[in-house]
């Protein structure tokens, strides 16, 4: 096994696209050192990203922050203003582990580990975030809900990888949440979780809204009737009931150890809800 | 030994929480685990686990794995002695499998290389030729007629023919007429359980370090709840005389019960021999989950029949145990244990014990109790709601006490049964208003104790310090109690002595530190070793002062003239004497040896306030207590240590904690992270009430505190959760999808 620190983008792309053999991009490690220790992957190559400029960075762009790929979630939630901004973002990825994880693990690493249950993804999705991709060839900006292509596999090519995460600047009157169900209070994998992202007019009426599941089905699912079903409304109790009923409808999920099919399309509609009053308030609506 | 009833006691140190003399070490990180053990030119071994829940091993080709360089031996179940006593010859087999793999996870090859990454690699190859078999891995489809056949005639004689082949032990225990006591009764409910299999969950995995000589003595260090039981088992496995094994325990990062048998050791040992360097091995957690100790997983039913006004009038358990692949004896414990906290007319249950394709049981605190008290104590709570009575009420107005015939046999001593109860029932836990949504859950508890074979020596330093040697690992803070009691009884300061764990060579047999027996047993012949002492040191007083032995007596740490007659004599100290021991007679010890009895029963009462979220099924607990008699809280801050840990470790049975088997019989949870014990933000603080009603079989009234409470938490947190959302609840744990889909159908 072959571990590069490379100093530039191109470089890296480069040690990437020459390996034959199996690759694996270096971000915070909090899953691949696991997958390592546990013998799921044998790499024949590791290339660290920590080194490239600006990957560590959190730059405001256009209205809206660039997350630099190797950002860790505790200098993310250290930063008032993307908190201010994306305050459902911030506490997703906040979640993510202990304190001690905290202090490595990456919101690009948990996208790019595509589990069905990572914790940053749906809040990612459901703030409409987009991964800027660099590779052999020109950079190319991806939405974030384009990035896994089931559990523990991504549509990044050959040699390419993330080098940020592009959080757009949002209207006023906007919120978003996040919620994830465990069986414990932390340290644990979700089991449903669901993202919502929300604007709201001067009347409180909601305007526009995204909303995204996770570890229903084998991606994150951004779920359009659930948005419909809230979109126009103060998100009153039938809203809430039909924002429930469209997200349970939209889960595929698996009956595994650690929760049933039944439970997780139940729950799953449970959190939309919960997530949607919270992010309704912090738009400023009176719920 | 019997309590000290004829003087009024006024203690001194014994009650007060001074440091544990081990702290410093561990919060340093100095202490010695089993892992921190090194040893010039060690090798360090892997074992080599079956895939398959049940399979015959066909052939083992280690060639392949034994030309690799740097690999230095391999061996396999051919390599291990059979013992002829059947408990020896399942350790054995448990240890390293010979014709057939009886769980995912048993050992089937080990190989000893010059670094960890050669082992681990020539793991993958060693070339094991399987044929699979059908497996079960549920208790009640394995005592179904056709059941896969885990192992052939290993039935005891008292299980009745006609059962499953993989029944091998029937029990039973009561008194009285229950068809009439069931007469009696008002109301009768009667109901079915199940438990998942539940694991120790101790932090620190099994490691330890073996070294044979080419002359056949060997040492192993090793991180266990007693050395002299490793001696014995290992030794019988290598055939070597227990002279020739020194054993030495390492501090140990929690043991539960769970290090009371061996592992890994003989394969270190064998090892060791075949290659002739010292060989090390360490167990990652998801072998420690996959071939250790878990708990029985059970099956039970309880019907309970009680009067109107709240009296039971008969009480039946039938106890359905697995303890894995080997026979098992646990199921006796629990039908004994299943009615113990009750004043009974009329009660019988029945156990038995089936083999299915999970690892061998191990001991978990109070084996065999929880499970059957929890349904005992949930049939309980459901007459309580259905006749509208107070279930503390209940349980005082049938609670066991002295002279009761207890359902197992025994009639009951001194007991605290009744003390604890009231004192829950005092408690402003028991009467602070709970808001809706909220409930209480109420359980009783029960643990026999032990007390066995104990050696201590207590030797008298001619500075006037004091050592005591013993021979059990302190898992719990043991080595401040016993120093306690050896500074109390010779009336010196807790910090003039220090308490040592010796190795096999260095004392007499000591039993495992099991059975909530160390502080007791251990503490008993700590405090007879300081009175031969003490005799002893008279003695040389007396030889000072040219009069008899019987003349002097011990007071306030020091050897006085015992009455007018004696003398007139300044009394000379501890330190005193001992200063000038070597021109009295050399120097000074004091030893007891002892197969201790008396260790008293235990109970305790828990009180559980949570809430569950009727839209997810998740439980919150909002606040516990637990109240316990300790018969004489030693050291308090360790018998509040204990009644927590094991509330926890309760709670975390209770709500999340099992062992997931698929449908290939593989276990799916081999870790932390779906294996869900408690963290510490899932607990509210837990309040401990100590009480203090003195053991009869005690000097100073202490009884055993380890296993009690773990006991309650099961049915106390089943009870709340079913008064919460309005469904009894039949299965453990109470994990959210199961506790929703009981919302749901309600
Ligand atoms: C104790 C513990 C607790 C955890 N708890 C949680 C939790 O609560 N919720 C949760 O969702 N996860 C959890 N995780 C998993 C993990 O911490 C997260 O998925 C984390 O976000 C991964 O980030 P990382 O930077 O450490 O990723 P890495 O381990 O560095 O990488 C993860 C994967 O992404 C790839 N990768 C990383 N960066 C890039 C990039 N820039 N471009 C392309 N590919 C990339 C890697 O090759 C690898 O396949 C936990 C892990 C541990 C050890």
């Amino acid at each position: 096994m072959r571990y590069e620190k490379p100093q530039t983008v191109a470089d890296a792309a480069r040690l990437l696209t020459a390996e034959k053999g199996i690759t694996r991009v270096l971000g915070g490690g909090t899953d691949v050192l696991v997958q390592l220790k546990a013998g799921m992957v044998e790499p024949d190559l590791i290339v660290d990203i920590k080194a490239l400029p600006g990957i560590r960075a959190i730059v405001a762009e256009a209205g809206g922050f660039r997350i630099g790929a190797a950002v860790s979630n505790a200098q993310l939630g250290e930063d008032a203003a993307v908190r201010a901004l994306w305050p459902g973002v911030v506490e997703a990825a906040g979640l993510i582990g202990s304190t001690q994880v905290q202090g490595r693990a990456t919101m690009a690493g948990n996208l790019c580990n595509a589990s069905p249950a990572g914790d940053a993804v749906p809040a990612l999705v459901a703030a409409g975030a987009v991964a800027r991709v660099a590779g052999p060839g020109v950079a190319r900006d991806v939405p974030v809900e384009a990035i896994p292509a089931g559990p523990g596999k991504t549509t990044l090519k050959r040699g390419e990888f993330i080098t940020s995460i592009f959080l757009p600047a949002r209207p006023a009157k906007s919120g978003d949440a996040y919620l994830r169900f465990i069986p414990r209070t932390e340290m644990d994998i979700a089991v449903a979780s669901a993202a919502v992202s929300l604007t709201l007019n001067d009347q409180g009426v909601i305007t526009a809204a995204r909303v995204a599941l996770g570890a229903v089905a084998p991606t994150v699912r951004l779920v359009d009737d659930a948005a419909t079903a809230i979109i126009g409304t103060k998100l009153h109790d039938d809203a809430q009931a039909a924002l429930a009923a469209a997200c349970s409808a939209a889960c595929a999920p698996i009956d595994d150890k650690r929760g049933t099919i039944e439970f997780r399309t139940e729950v799953a509609g449970v959190l939309a809800k919960r997530a949607a009053r919270i992010a309704y308030t912090r738009a400023g609506g009176q719920a | 030994m019997a309590f000290d009833s004829h003087e009024k006691r006024q203690f001194k140190q014994v009650g007060t929480r001074p440091p544990r003399p081990d702290g410093v070490d561990k919060v340093t990180g100095r202490a010695q685990y089993g892992a921190d053990v090194t040893a010039p030119g060690m090798l360090t071994a892997r074992i080599l686990r079956s895939p398959h829940a049940h399979a015959r091993i066909v052939s083992i080709d280690t060639s392949e794995a034994e030309a690799m360089a740097g690999v230095k031996g391999v061996v396999t179940g051919r390599d291990f002695a059979l013992p002829e006593d059947a408990g020896l010859a399942d350790i054995a087999v448990n240890v390293m499998a010979r014709d057939k793999a009886l769980y995912d996870g048993h050992a089937v090859a080990a190989v000893a290389a010059v670094s960890p990454a050669i082992a681990k690699a020539a793991l993958k190859a060693i070339k094991v030729q399987y044929e699979v078999l059908p497996h079960v891995t549920d208790v009640d489809a394995a005592m179904q007629p056709g059941a896969p056949v885990v192992l052939e005639g290993r039935a005891l004689e008292s299980v009745p023919a006609g059962m499953s082949v993989n029944v091998t032990h029937a029990s039973e225990f009561g008194h009285g007429d229950l068809a009439a006591g069931f007469a009696k009764a008002d109301r009768i409910v009667e109901r079915s359980f199940k438990t998942a299999a539940t694991h120790q969950g101790y932090i620190e995995p099994h490691a330890c370090l073996a070294s044979v000589t080419v002359d056949g003595k060997a040492d192993l260090w090793c991180c266990t709840q007693g050395q002299f039981m490793v001696r014995t088992v290992c030794a019988a496995l290598m055939g070597m005389e227990a002279s020739q094994l020194r054993v030495t325990a390492s501090e140990i990062g929690g043991g539960f019960g769970g290090k009371t048998t061996v592992f890994i050791e003989p394969v270190a040992l064998v090892l060791a021999r075949k290659t002739g360097r010292p060989v090390k091995i360490t167990m990652t957690r998801d072998e420690v989950f996959r071939a250790t100790g878990p708990t029985v997983s059970t099956s039970i039913d309880v019907k309970i029949g009680m009067t109107k006004d709240g009296r039971i009038t008969a009480g039946e358990a039938r106890l359905r145990y697995s303890g894995g692949a080997f026979p098992c004896g646990t199921v006796d414990m629990g039908a004994m244990a299943a009615f113990a906290a009750y004043d009974l007319e009329a009660v019988r249950t029945q156990g038995w014990n089936v083999l299915t394709n999970r690892p061998k049981e191990a001991a978990y605190r109070a084996p065999g109790a929880p499970q059957a008290i929890y349904a005992v104590e949930s049939v309980v709570d459901e007459l309580c709601q259905i006749l509208k009575l107070d279930p503390l009420d209940v349980r005082i107005r049938n609670a066991a006490k002295k002279g009761t015939k207890s359902s197992y046999g025994p009639v009951f001593d001194d007991i605290g049964l009744l003390a604890t109860l009231e004192a829950a029932k005092a408690h402003p836990h028991y009467k602070a208003p709970l808001k809706p949504g909220q409930a209480r859950g109420v359980s009783c508890g029960f643990w026999f104790n032990f007390g066995g074979n104990t050696c201590v020596s207590l030797n008298v330093n001619t500075d006037g310090t004091v050592g005591v040697t013993e021979g059990n690992p302190d898992i719990g803070g043991s080595r401040a109690s016993i120093s306690l009691m050896a500074a109390e009884e010779l009336g010196i300061p807790y910090d003039k002595v220090r308490t040592i764990v010796a190795d096999t060579a260095s004392l007499g047999y000591n039993d495992v530190t099991d059975g909530s027996r160390v502080t007791f047993s251990v503490g008993l012949a700590t405090i007879a070793a300081a009175r031969d002492a003490k005799v002893k040191m008279c003695a040389r007083a007396a030889k000072i002062w040219g009069i008899d032995d019987e003349a002097v007596e011990w007071k306030d740490g020091a050897a006085w003239p015992a009455g007018p007659n004696a003398g007139q004599f300044p009394p000379m100290s501890l330190a005193e004497i001992a200063a000038v021991s070597f021109q009295t007679g050399g120097p000074i010890a004091g030893h007891h040896e002892v197969n201790a009895d008396g260790a008293g029963v235990s109970f305790g009462v828990h009180l559980c306030d949570l809430e569950v979220d009727p839209e997810t099924g998740k439980t919150t607990i909002l606040r516990y207590s637990v109240f316990q008699d300790a018969g004489k809280a030693v050291h308090p801050d360790y018998v509040e240590g204990q009644m927590q840990g094991g509330a926890v470790q309760g709670i975390g049975w209770a709500l999340n904690e099992e062992y997931i088997y698929g449908r290939d019989g593989r276990l799916q949870n081999p870790g932390f992270l779906d294996y869900r014990v408690p963290v510490a933000s899932d607990l509210p603080m837990i309040e401990a009430v100590i009480l203090e009603i003195p053991n009869p079989g005690h000097p100073y009234g202490v009884r055993g505190v380890g296993e009690t409470p773990i006991v309650p938490p099961l049915a106390a947190i089943s009870n709340g959760v079913s008064r919460a959302v309005g469904v009894r609840m039949q299965e453990l744990p109470l994990s959210p999808p199961r506790v929703l889909k009981a919302i749901k159908a309600a």
